[in-house]
């Protein structure tokens, strides 16, 4: 079982409720209104997702708003509880035990060690009034840095990288403009090496040369740091640049997923045909 | 090497609740080292059957049984995603008329990449895909360029040295000579005499097969999406 081995996360029946369900939508198959239960009201934001991450993969999931991605972006960095199923991550813990269940403060060590989390928007990310430097120090310290220098030298490296003028690197990130903010932020997931990177529409709003910089760099981490990724966009050609396999979302449940150039050239369910057809 | 058994595809489009056959119960075989050529009209169905061997389309009735060289014979429609992936890294490339990169990768990077995909080391990578941007007559001049900036020819010259220079053991070429000048298409057809030299096996659409006049073992044409032997 030589692929086993090479599981880097695993997901399985995943679900997050808003309300308290009731017994019609307790049923796996029950009919919902969109996301919603017609009997109860409860908001189903994730329904019964399951995947696996495999080492240096990166995994694609698309969809449009409100179909639950973000929503199991902030599952998977502890950001949010879930109401039901199971999350391993091999990094932490090879005997397989379902990390939703563990303490916060064990959460919180994942969270510094393994996962880097890149959101949509930098205010989540980022300490807006600390300077570029402090942030990133502030990743590092948590992950358990103490020498200075190197925590420097590792900032200017990773800021330099995401382009962003060293001489700036003092300045907090409310002084700069979004695409740069949303560099840094990068900056910051990046610098302590997580073996698992969430980018959560990470090009979302940056301008297109910007855009090829930020992709370019994904690509380089992937290859060189063998980084697994989960990558969230709307975006179908950055999906098809950067993914092996993707997985589309509609109204909290995954409807379809398969290798991208299979979900992009012979979509089976009619919403993905909509979203491929949709690409200009 | 490969065996086609009575393949279907249809695509169901559900804003027009209408279900297209694009191919119905195609059977081919190639053996090991073999150049299989296929003719046909616009529309006949040839590009399903190799994006249905490539695994891009999922036929629903039918098997398509590969001779992979780690694990021996394989059916292409029931292996998982991993399995396929790995397969198409490393054993089985398809070449398209188009070029599909990522935005600001050089011609050079994007040769390199597909062996780093393979787990080469960089140094190596790159003196391969050096040779091969040679042997596909890439003009050093151009090795730095972006190939959104290349003609047709060198694009598909690139991408022909991008699918072979992983010395794929099945090559499927997608009409490779469509939209060529004829000094273009003389390149591609020495392109890939040398494959076939080499011991590729090889399954190509085209347009016009007298290019290929002498090099492939069977021709097939495609039409009414059906398949007949022509030679």
């Amino acid at each position: 079982m030589k692929q086993k081995e090479n599981i880097t996360l695993s997901v399985k029946n995943v679900s997050k409720l808003y309300g308290d369900g009731c017994a019609y939508c307790a049923e796996t198959d029950a009919v919902l209104d969109k996301n919603v239960c017609p009997e109860c009201r409860t908001v189903h934001a994730c329904r019964d997702v399951s995947f696996d991450l495999h080492s240096g993969e990166i995994l694609g999931i698309v969809g449009e708003s409100g179909s639950g991605k973000s929503t199991l972006m902030k599952m998977l960095y502890f950001d949010q509880e879930a109401s039901r199923g199971s999350y391993h991550i091999s990094d932490y813990d090879t005997s397989q035990s379902n990390v939703f269940g563990l303490s916060s403060q064990a959460k919180r060590q994942i969270r510094n060690e393994i996962l880097g989390m890149v959101y949509q928007n930098p205010v989540y990310g980022l300490e807006m009034d600390f300077s570029s430097m402090s942030n990133i120090a502030e990743k590092l310290i948590a992950a358990g840095s103490r020498n200075v220098g190197e925590m420097t030298g590792t900032g200017d490296h990773f800021l330099d990288k995401v382009n962003i003028p060293l001489n700036r690197k003092f300045d907090p990130p409310i002084n700069f403009s979004g695409g740069m903010q949303q560099r840094v932020q990068i900056a910051k997931a990046l610098s302590n090496y997580p073996p698992v990177l969430l980018l959560d529409e990470v090009t979302t709003g940056l301008d297109l040369s910007v855009q090829a910089d930020v992709l370019e760099l994904i690509k380089e981490i992937q290859r060189e740091m063998g980084i697994s990724m989960v990558v969230v966009s709307h975006d179908l050609a950055i999906i098809r640049m950067l993914c092996d396999r993707t997985m589309v979302m509609l109204n909290g449940e995954v409807i379809e997923a398969g290798i991208t150039d299979q979900i992009l050239e012979d979509p089976q369910h009619a919403y993905t045909q909509q979203l491929v057809y949709s690409i200009l | 090497m490969l065996s086609v058994e009575n393949i279907t595809k249809s695509f169901t489009i559900h804003h027009l609740d209408q279900t297209r056959k694009a191919i119905g119960e195609i059977n081919l075989h190639v053996n090991k080292g073999e150049f299989l050529g296929i003719v046909g009209r616009s529309g006949s169905g040839k590009s399903t059957i190799l994006k249905s061997i490539y695994g891009t389309y999922m036929p629903e009735e039918g098997a398509i049984m590969y001779h992979s060289k780690e694990n021996g014979p394989v059916n292409i429609l029931e292996i998982n995603d991993y399995e396929l992936i790995r397969l198409r890294k490393t054993e089985i490339g398809y070449v398209s008329q188009f070029l599909k990169v990522m935005p600001r990768t050089t011609s050079l990077e994007l040769v390199t990449e597909s062996l780093l995909e393979m787990g080469e080391s960089k140094e190596h990578a790159l003196e391969k895909a050096k040779d091969a941007l040679r042997h596909y007559d890439i003009p050093e001049s151009l090795w730095d360029n972006y190939p959104n900036t290349f003609s047709g020819g060198e694009k598909l010259r690139l991408n022909i040295a991008r699918a072979t220079v992983k010395a794929p053991r099945l090559l499927l070429l997608d009409e490779p000579t469509a939209s060529l000048d004829n000094d273009s298409k003389l390149k591609v057809r020495e392109a890939i005499a040398r494959l076939k030299a080499d011991g590729t096996t090889l399954i190509g659409i085209f347009h016009d097969l007298e290019f290929m006049d002498g090099l492939c073992d069977s021709v097939f044409d495609m039409s009414d999406k059906a398949l007949r032997y022509v030679q």
